[in-house]
């Protein structure tokens, strides 16, 4: 099996740890990732917050790149997959965002590029099956709680990722790796994403909402899929402890570490050292030395 | 009950909006899903529907001061839970383009500057530089000692770069950004 991976740019700086993961991850299930040569950023939410051609245009730039491979593109990060995705779709559907878009990155492109989460690749093309035989160290007794934030689910009718109010591909992936996916109310919530410097405040009070149901439903720790998720939930912990003196320290940990973990792969591989809130507790319960 | 001031000529927003959103606005049954379901809701002056309504009543310039504007995340709850179909995020982006256009008032956070920071690494390095976007932020907003303390943290764990990511096609993201400014008369 071999795709076009995407890495996105917070695989080089803050979701190194995702990247790191995700690739092992992949070798471990023998899935083929390429990097397409030169990508780019897709513009984010600033991007999209600014111009409605440059948020099409960013992503375009990649997708081309990705059509001349012949291969489906396959990406970890849930905002570059979304904003890749809405590029698709306005570029298949909106003749003046097509021809605006095409115009920008001097050739001509239509939208056709598969795109696929990394976690879409893992549930259809890999299956449950394959990756529960493949498992060498159940998640023993651990409580996840999967958190689907934003990205990976809306807009429903152009993500057409699972079930947009109530999503259980984490969940899958976490009971294939032999863990326990608590059943928990905000799978779906914001974390408050891009507001991250510029409102902390904003930040601050939707990540205490979400991680003290997590805490209250039982959770060891939290599973993303999303980088912002993921900085949002582990680096705001030391902001509300210092202004609501609540301490939740609940490791954020990304779906791929966990689930490396139950493929036998060592935590410093996946990256589980770069964790803002340490992941003890977890590496105790899967009964894996936190150096590997 | 929403009770407006119209208007003045050419300051409506509604005509606009629908340009840039392509959502028609007269569709929204003022039902409030958007707003009980908006994770801000509960910290905005106003809330979604009220902005929707106040649209569709022919709202003005002053529409484009609303706290919400700047403090929506994007979540898109909004668009994904209406009955009637309206992407309610892509007003927000409507609006968030013609407070910029019509140069409404800076708000707290200064989220333009926020993405204009964020973008301006993008139109030279191809990617984030997040150091880069970083401190001409904080420059920009006085903010410089926020989240200082956990910087050292950030850097020894890798979560942060010191140097640019080089390895983008530079030319054709430049090319974007050139073509983007040179369009933005097109409306869309």
């Amino acid at each position: 099996m071999k795709y076009a991976y995407y890495p996105g740019c917070s695989a080089e700086s803050t979701a190194r740890d995702m990247h790191q993961s995700t690739l092992a991850v992949a070798a471990a299930l023998g899935i083929e990732m390429i990097e397409p040569k030169g990508w780019t950023c897709c513009g984010a939410t600033a991007g999209h917050q600014t111009d409605r051609v440059l948020a099409a245009a960013l992503p375009a730039a990649n997708l081309v790149k990705i059509k001349d491979m012949g291969l489906d593109c396959v990406v970890n990060c849930a905002a570059c997959y979304n904003r890749m995705k809405v590029a698709n779709h306005e570029i298949a559907t909106e003749s003046e965002i097509r021809s605006s878009v095409c115009d920008a990155i001097g050739r001509d492109y239509d939208g056709s590029v598969k795109i696929r989460h990394f976690i879409e690749v893992l549930l259809e093309d890999i299956g449950l099956e394959k990756i529960s035989s493949a498992i060498k160290q159940p998640l023993k007794s651990l409580k996840v709680a999967c958190y689907y934030g934003c990205l990976l689910v809306r807009p429903p009718k152009v993500v057409n990722f699972d079930d947009p109010e109530n999503p259980k591909s984490l969940d899958k992936l976490v009971k294939a790796a032999g863990g326990e996916a608590i059943e928990w109310p905000y799978k779906v919530e914001c974390c408050g994403g891009g507001l991250s410097l510029s409102r902390t405040d904003v930040v601050v009070n939707l990540t205490d909402t979400i991680l003290g149901m997590a805490k209250s439903s039982g959770a060891d720790c939290i599973a993303v899929s999303c980088p912002m998720c993921q900085v949002n939930l582990d680096l705001r912990q030391q902001d509300i402890k210092k202004e609501t003196g609540r301490d939740y320290q609940i490791p954020i940990v990304y779906i791929t570490q966990l689930l490396g973990l139950g493929l036998g792969i060592s935590s410093k591989k996946l990256g589980f050292n770069k964790l803002m809130v340490p992941a003890s507790n977890v590496l105790e319960k899967v009964e894996v030395s936190s150096n590997g | 009950m929403i009770t407006i001031k119209k208007a003045k000529a050419g300051e409506a927003l509604k005509d606009a909006v629908e340009k840039i959103s392509g959502v028609d606005l007269s569709v929204c049954l003022q039902c409030r899903k958007c707003s009980s379901g908006c994770p801000v809701g509960k910290l905005t002056k106003s809330r979604p529907s009220e902005i929707m309504r106040r649209l569709h009543l022919n709202a003005g310039n002053e529409l484009l001061e609303s706290d919400i504007l700047w403090m929506c995340v994007s979540c898109e709850t909004c668009s994904a839970r209406c009955p009637m179909g309206i992407d309610v995020a892509g007003v927000m982006d409507a609006l968030r383009k013609l407070a910029l256009s019509r140069g409404a008032s800076k708000q707290e956070g200064n989220v333009p500057l926020f993405n204009k920071a964020f973008l301006k690494t993008v139109e030279v390095f191809g990617r984030t530089y997040e150091m880069a976007m970083i401190t001409a932020y904080k420059l920009g907003t006085g903010k410089l000692m926020n989240d200082t303390e956990k910087f050292p943290t950030m850097l020894r764990k890798g979560k942060i770069s010191l140097l640019p990511s080089l390895g983008g096609d530079r030319k054709t993201v430049k090319r974007i950004f050139k073509k983007t400014k040179q369009n933005k008369g097109a409306g869309i």
